[in-house]
């Protein structure tokens, strides 16, 4: 760890320290919530914040803080899945690609380009409108890693076709060295850097993109998340009645994340180039 | 000749992609694990409609034409790709009905345009001459600041700065309109300040994030150009700096730009779309949030495909612009 921060960039530092925060609130928090806080009518309603509700209650009953543990649990859920899958399909098909070359390579980087110029969000509320109104979280995360396989992909790919002529490449294939082998002892260490950074950039554009959904209702209903949190406060007319602290906690929680996320993601990426070019 | 290649391959490439997209958009309402036309159904119910067994048959044997749901797949896929390609004909509105869809969507079609157009030129320029300048003294403290403000409103989704923007300035402070509201007679110069009133708040989301990526890419760049060997005989030669930076440094660093904004008008779509739909802005985010809410399926396949073609497109004119400007594809 010590070694990881060393030649760090100071907003990796700043960036970390939000997520972690976040992940503490969404990730270890929500164990110890009293009660399921989507459940109506289990807190008084219309609370200013106090000391009993820190954030005050939604006007059906709701503790707007342990609300917003679970909408963050969910959120950071589905975009760690997303970026996980993403990551790991878009580097093994970059490589693929970039490896074999050929009528493969075209084929491959075909899709990449051709999902890389349509837009997610129409074809999100396209299905969310036919599988009846509400998208399921578990679709919403296939579709989501269907649209952003590509980023890591097309990166991957452009890296493993300079490396196949690279002279160490040779020497380690000639002394006999399985493919396997080069891949993870020489190809990955180039890779690694750059997926990392993708892999929080992808955590970020999921949640994103599912909250973008969510904020219009054609999400999951049955889940709290980040932006179905705020549909459900712009549809309870949580504005007209002035209350703020409601709908701002996640619109807040989404900026302070997002600026996090982004910190540790262009961090790392500095950090890579960095030692790329010290190598 | 290596232009008119380069054309060539991008459009055959155009072709493919368009070809693509509608199959997806066509295997979509088959993929599901509800019926649409059998969901379709039960919102029609659902609103209170009574009908009997015979009414519901015929409703379902014309939203299943509708659907494009009869023949086998290879004649349904055909017919589909037929009506959108060749005829750009999405049938008529069901919710307001006969209003053929195609007309709706021209309607909305340049809020959209120039909703995005407007607000990515004004970030384009506000960003550039920011990126250059704090690039050009990376140390300085102005450089330091605008570089945080940027890095702190990039990552902020634009629907999420769509609201805060509306919470504050339509909700604490009234001062800007919290619908869409156009008024004033065709070709007035009411209508004109009314439409620029009332977009304000939608294009300054959209014009601050992008703004903030802007600021952020042009700084790298111009930092790095900065040590180039032309960029230091132009300074030992005693130009000013502001021909450098316009001369020499900019032409430069607008080329990795345009890479990003072919990669990242989708996303600037998506995020167009929810802002329409919170602003109530007439554009084509809106008319796909309306042919939701009122299960339209015609207006909806309509609007969808069309913004599937529309970024596509643009993604192509982007690419298409490129040589134009960097010479060195040019010559190749």
């Amino acid at each position: 760890m010590a070694k990881f921060f060393a030649d760090a960039p100071f907003r990796l530092y700043l960036g970390v320290v939000l997520v972690v925060i976040f992940i503490i609130l969404g990730g270890i928090l929500p164990w110890f919530a009293p009660g399921d806080p989507l459940v109506w009518y289990t807190a008084p309603r219309n609370q200013a914040p106090s000391a009993t509700y820190w954030l005050g209650t939604t006007s059906l009953g709701q503790d707007v803080f342990w609300l917003l543990t679970y909408a963050l649990r969910n959120s950071l859920i589905l975009g760690l899945i997303v970026a996980g899958l993403s990551t790991v399909i878009g580097v093994f098909l970059g490589l693929a690609a970039g490896y074999a070359g050929g009528w493969l390579d075209r084929v491959l980087s075909f899709f990449m380009d051709a999902l890389l110029c349509i837009p997610s969000l129409p074809i999100l509320i396209l299905m969310a409108a036919l599988f009846g109104g509400q998208l399921a979280l578990p679709f919403v995360g296939l579709a989501l890693v269907l649209f952003n396989w590509p980023y890591p992909a097309r990166q991957v790919r452009a890296v493993a076709l300079t490396m196949r002529e690279r002279e160490f490449i040779n020497v380690a294939w000639f002394s006999g060295e399985s493919s396997v082998r080069i891949l993870v002892r020489h190809i990955f260490p180039y890779i690694a850097g750059w997926s990392a950074a993708n892999f929080i950039n992808t955590v970020l554009v999921g949640i994103s993109t599912e909250s973008a959904l969510a904020v219009i209702g054609l999400s999951s209903a049955q889940q709290a998340t980040l932006g179905t949190m705020i549909y459900w406060a712009i549809n309870y007319q949580a504005l007209l009645g002035g209350k703020y602290v409601w709908i701002g906690s996640p619109v807040l929680a989404i900026v302070l994340l997002f600026i996090g996320l982004f910190l540790v993601s262009s961090g790392l990426s500095m950090r890579s180039s960095a030692r790329r070019m010290s190598i | 000749m290596a232009l008119l290649r380069y054309i060539a391959g991008r459009l055959v490439v155009y072709v493919l992609v368009i070809i693509f997209a509608l199959t997806v958009l066509f295997f979509v309402p088959r993929l599901g694990p509800t019926d649409p036309v059998e969901a379709m159904l039960a919102k029609v119910a659902s609103q209170g409609a009574y009908m009997d067994a015979a009414q519901v048959d015929a409703l379902r044997q014309s939203l299943s034409d509708t659907f494009g749901l009869n023949g086998s797949l290879l004649e349904q896929y055909w017919a589909f790709i037929k009506r959108i390609v060749v005829t750009a004909d999405f049938g008529p509105s069901l919710s307001m009905y006969p209003t053929p869809v195609m007309s709706l969507i021209l309607n909305a079609l340049p809020w959209t345009f120039g909703l995005l157009l407007t607000s990515t030129l004004i970030a384009w320029v506000l960003g550039n001459f920011v990126g250059l300048m704090s690039g050009w003294k990376p140390g300085s403290t102005t450089s330091r600041i605008m570089e945080g403000v940027a890095i702190c409103l990039y990552p902020i989704p634009y629907y999420i700065l769509a609201l805060v923007l509306s919470i504050l300035f339509s909700y604490v402070w009234k001062i800007f309109p919290l619908t869409t509201t156009i008024r004033g007679a065709p070709w007035s110069w009411d209508l004109v300040t009314s439409v620029v009133w009332n977009s304000f708040l939608p294009a300054m989301s959209i014009v601050i994030v992008v703004f903030g990526w802007w600021v952020i890419s042009v700084k790298a760049q111009t930092t790095a150009l900065k040590e180039e060997e032309f960029v230091r005989y132009a300074r030992l030669k005693g130009l000013s700096d502001g021909r450098i930076l316009s001369r020499y440094v900019l032409p430069n660093a607008i080329l990795p730009q345009i890479t990003f904004l072919a990669l990242q008008i989708g996303l600037m779509f998506n995020g167009s779309l929810i802002t329409e739909i919170l602003f109530d802005y007439p554009g084509l985010g809106l008319l796909i949030y309306s042919a939701v809410l009122q299960g339209d399926f015609n207006l909806l396949m309509g609007t969808i495909s069309l913004s599937v073609i529309a970024v596509a497109t643009a993604t192509m004119v982007i690419d298409l612009i490129y040589p134009l400007l960097d010479p060195r594809i040019r010559h190749r």
